[in-house]
């Protein structure tokens, strides 16, 4: 375990109700391997490269040309308006910093309290293990903070070694499977499904699979045989899985995005009641 | 006012549209109060409630029944009687009609109960060989009637710390019925109330935005075990209560003064607090010693409650205009609840007025050692930018996280109560245990009361009592069957409680009767 390991921080929250169990502390961290058609967060997918075409455009005069890659933020200056974020002309933001395993635990430290745990998220939160297992072995070690469960909210890219590694000090982790089919997976994030189902399959082995989330888009993969066939391949992980049903929201997505409605209630419904057919008892639309 | 005046003021409450009987009489009565003379007070008191530095919401002339009555409803139920020619009760249903009857005759500033004693405590004595359905059938009708009999929403029952099959089914009635009656507020001691209670209070104020939640172990320490939270956030002993409330306008005293902190704590602050303090002495010994309502009421000759137990309330607000005017002054740009320096700011003027009122000897006031008990005042329906008590203003909260640190450490000193209402994003319903989590952290870090509604729910929180938001929208055309929708409709057209982002509703808790404008 090394306090002074450094992450790749988008930012972090001291209390979010959204991100797994009970009141938690939330990392985002930097930079995803996945390119996905609905991402909400899409300045969390790249790293800055430094062109520092943000500087100038930046209404508070926060930002300024930096002695790293990126610009430097004055965060007194800045008011949180993301023009930088809309003008970025790649997936990501100058508002990003490098912090320490240390840095985290001073955040985490005071909030303690009012929590139920800490997650892990991102962008794609096991492209830096590292970090996430120092943090977590940290928290675990702490007689102040060892109440609080450790999660990981991940795309299922990561190899079972990552996942091994992350083992000891993760009390869980929560899978994204966008699609079960390989070339609707391939269109929806870029990336081949492959490894996901291996994680969800090698997690649930590990008893460390807290639940899996399955975002439903319409059009991409809303049918209810698309449904039905992925409650039969969850069926032979594990039939008391967690499921969440997520509904597609058009918040903070790009473009790219624009052509995809938001799911309406009813058909959440008819998804989760399939699953729920299929034998599955814990299904939750959020 | 002479009489051409009384009399056509009379006549406007009489005809006014919007007021049901009970509220005609109820202005009608005060109308007749305000044509006595003031209670004996210096030039310079009278100068400071003029102007509205010093605030005695609305009370009266001349009182004549103590603001706060906290009866001590299990004597009364052990003992029975006389004055109500009621024997001791002997099971469940008889407990509740003696209740239920006993509650009619309990005074109090609005005119209606505002505490209904610790139910879930009082009851349990009654429910040995009851059945859960039993309990539940008789515990609704009297539900009922509480918001029907008393439409206030300032009648307040306590549940907890303890769980129980009481607590437990008043919670479920409070979902499923969805009164604005009672007000209800769950004790949580961190040893003895379980997460499952604490969650099933969090679902219900999913429903129906209640109940609040009150640090006990807090509590015991100021107040002894015997306590009640009554109205909104005024927390007295039972067997006692408040004779009166009134409360000093800290934005006021801040446009008085000219200088520094320094001199603001030394010189400018104990003028008027001891100012408060002055009206407070006045309008206690009228109701003591010339309305003697000690000598009277039978709830004194009884022995339900006894002046030993009384103290009264010395309230304060408009902290966070006060704090933003003195950095003002002192060309900071701090602002009350985002900055440390203007925080620190902050808690140096409440240890303060602590300090100036432990020190402030107090008639009849022996429920608190002769001292008054401090109180961060919620604010009333005719207060325009003057925040609540020590709240941050509507709009302007911080994080819940930040906002919480902000606020806490105020808690400690204000054993008469403290709120700050907390709005939370609709996402908490998928996720009670958060609010749970939360909570629990809030009162680790000494908050003393805790409130939290949600956005989409039926009902405004206006200061801690809650009105149904139907009901401030049809309240101009057509009045409302509760009296406190009246001073609702007066708080979220001056205060802009509507634009409470995802934190809080506001904070107003006596409208002036028409009789005083």
């Amino acid at each position: 375990m090394n306090v002074d390991r450094r992450g790749h921080l988008n930012k972090y929250l001291p209390f979010s109700l959204v991100d797994g169990p009970g009141n938690r502390f939330v990392l985002f961290l930097q930079g995803c391997n996945f390119d996905c058609v609905v991402c909400h967060n899409p300045y969390t997918i790249d790293e800055c490269n430094g062109c520092n075409i943000c500087v100038d455009l930046c209404p508070d005069s926060a930002l300024t040309l930096g002695t790293s890659t990126k610009p430097d933020v004055n965060h007194f200056a800045c008011t949180d308006c993301d023009i930088c974020i809309e003008v970025c002309p790649i997936d990501s933001t100058p508002l990003s910093s490098y912090v320490t395993v240390g840095d985290m635990l001073d955040k985490i430290r005071p909030t303690a309290p009012f929590l139920s745990g800490i997650t892990v998220s991102g962008g794609e939160a096991t492209l830096q293990p590292e970090f996430i297992r120092d943090l977590f072995a940290a928290i675990k070690n702490d007689p102040d903070l060892n109440h609080l469960t450790t999660l990981v909210d991940s795309n299922g890219s990561a190899a079972p070694a990552v996942w091994d590694m992350l083992a000891p000090v993760m009390d869980g982790a929560m899978i994204d499977l966008k699609a079960l089919d390989a070339d609707t997976h391939l269109r929806m994030t870029a990336q081949a499904n492959g490894s996901v189902l291996a994680s969800i399959r090698y997690l649930a082995g590990l008893d460390l699979l807290h639940e899996v989330r399955l975002l439903i888009a319409p059009g991409l993969n809303d049918s209810i045989e698309t449904a039905s066939k992925t409650a039969d391949w969850l069926r032979t992980i594990d039939e008391s899985l967690t499921l969440k049903i997520i509904g597609f929201r058009k918040n903070g997505t790009r473009p790219v995005a624009s052509h995809i409605v938001e799911p309406d209630a009813e058909m959440l419904t008819g998804i989760a009641n399939t699953y729920r057919a299929a034998g599955f008892s814990d299904v939750l639309i959020i | 006012m002479n009489i051409t005046e009384l009399q056509a003021k009379a006549r406007e409450i009489i005809a006014d549209p919007t007021l049901s009987f009970h509220l005609r009489r109820h202005y009608l009565a005060y109308l007749a109060e305000s044509v006595l003379p003031y209670p004996t007070i210096s030039e310079a008191c009278a100068q400071a409630l003029d102007k509205q530095i010093i605030c005695d919401l609305f009370e009266g002339n001349a009182p004549y029944r103590a603001r706060y009555i906290l009866p001590d409803y299990s004597k009364a139920l052990a003992q029975g009687s006389e004055f109500l020619e009621l024997e001791p009760p002997a099971d469940l249903d008889d407990a509740l009609n003696f209740l239920l009857i006993m509650y009619t005759q309990v005074p109090s500033i609005t005119g209606f109960p505002v505490y209904l004693g610790d139910l879930d405590a009082l009851l349990l004595p009654f429910i040995d060989g009851i059945s859960a359905d039993h309990l539940y059938r008789s515990l609704r009708r009297f539900w009922i009637a509480l918001d029907r009999i008393l439409p206030d929403a300032f009648v307040h029952t306590n549940i907890g710390p303890t769980d129980n099959l009481v607590a437990r089914t008043i919670l479920q009635l409070e979902r499923e019925l969805q009164q604005v009656v009672p007000n209800v507020t769950l004790k949580v001691d961190p040893d003895l109330t379980p997460d499952d209670l604490i969650e099933d209070a969090v679902e219900t104020v999913f429903v129906n935005g209640k109940p609040h939640f009150v640090n006990h172990p807090l509590m015991t320490r100021d107040l002894g075990e015997r306590y009640g939270v009554v109205s909104c956030y005024n927390s007295l002993k039972v067997g006692g209560g408040s004779h009166t409330l009134v409360r000093l306008n800290l934005k006021e005293v801040a446009l008085q003064h000219q200088g520094d902190l320094g001199t603001f704590l030394t010189d400018t602050l104990p003028v008027y607090a001891e100012l408060t303090a002055e009206l407070i002495e006045a309008r206690i010994r009228f109701l003591v010693e010339d309305a003697g309502f000690f000598d009277h009421d039978f709830l004194a000759t009884e022995g339900l409650i006894d002046i030993e137990n009384f103290s009264a309330m010395y309230g304060i607000y408009g902290l966070a205009e006060c704090v933003n005017l003195l950095m003002d002054m002192q060309g900071r740009n701090g602002r009350y609840g985002h900055d440390t320096e203007a925080n620190e700011m902050a808690y140096r003027i409440t240890s303060t007025i602590a300090d100036l009122v432990a020190s402030r000897p107090m008639p009849y006031t022996q429920g608190n050692g002769g001292r008054c008990f401090l109180h961060s005042q919620s604010g009333i329906d005719t207060d325009i930018e003057v925040s609540a008590g020590t709240r941050i203003p509507i709009g302007d909260e911080p994080t819940m996280f930040e906002h919480i640190n902000a606020v806490a450490p105020h808690h400690d000193l204000f054993a008469a109560g403290v709120s700050d209402i907390f709005h939370v994003e609709d996402t908490a319903k998928r996720n009670p245990q958060a609010m749970v989590d939360i909570i629990r952290g809030a009162f680790k870090s000494g908050m003393r009361d805790f409130t939290f509604n949600l956005a989409t729910n039926g009902f405004i929180r206006i200061t801690g009592y809650l009105v149904r938001k139907s009901d401030v929208e049809t309240f101009q055309a057509c009045g409302s069957r509760y009296g406190s929708a009246t001073f609702g409709a007066g708080s979220v057209k001056n205060s802009h409680v509507e634009d409470r982002n995802v934190k809080r509703v506001g904070i107003r808790e006596r409208r002036p009767t028409r009789a005083s404008q």
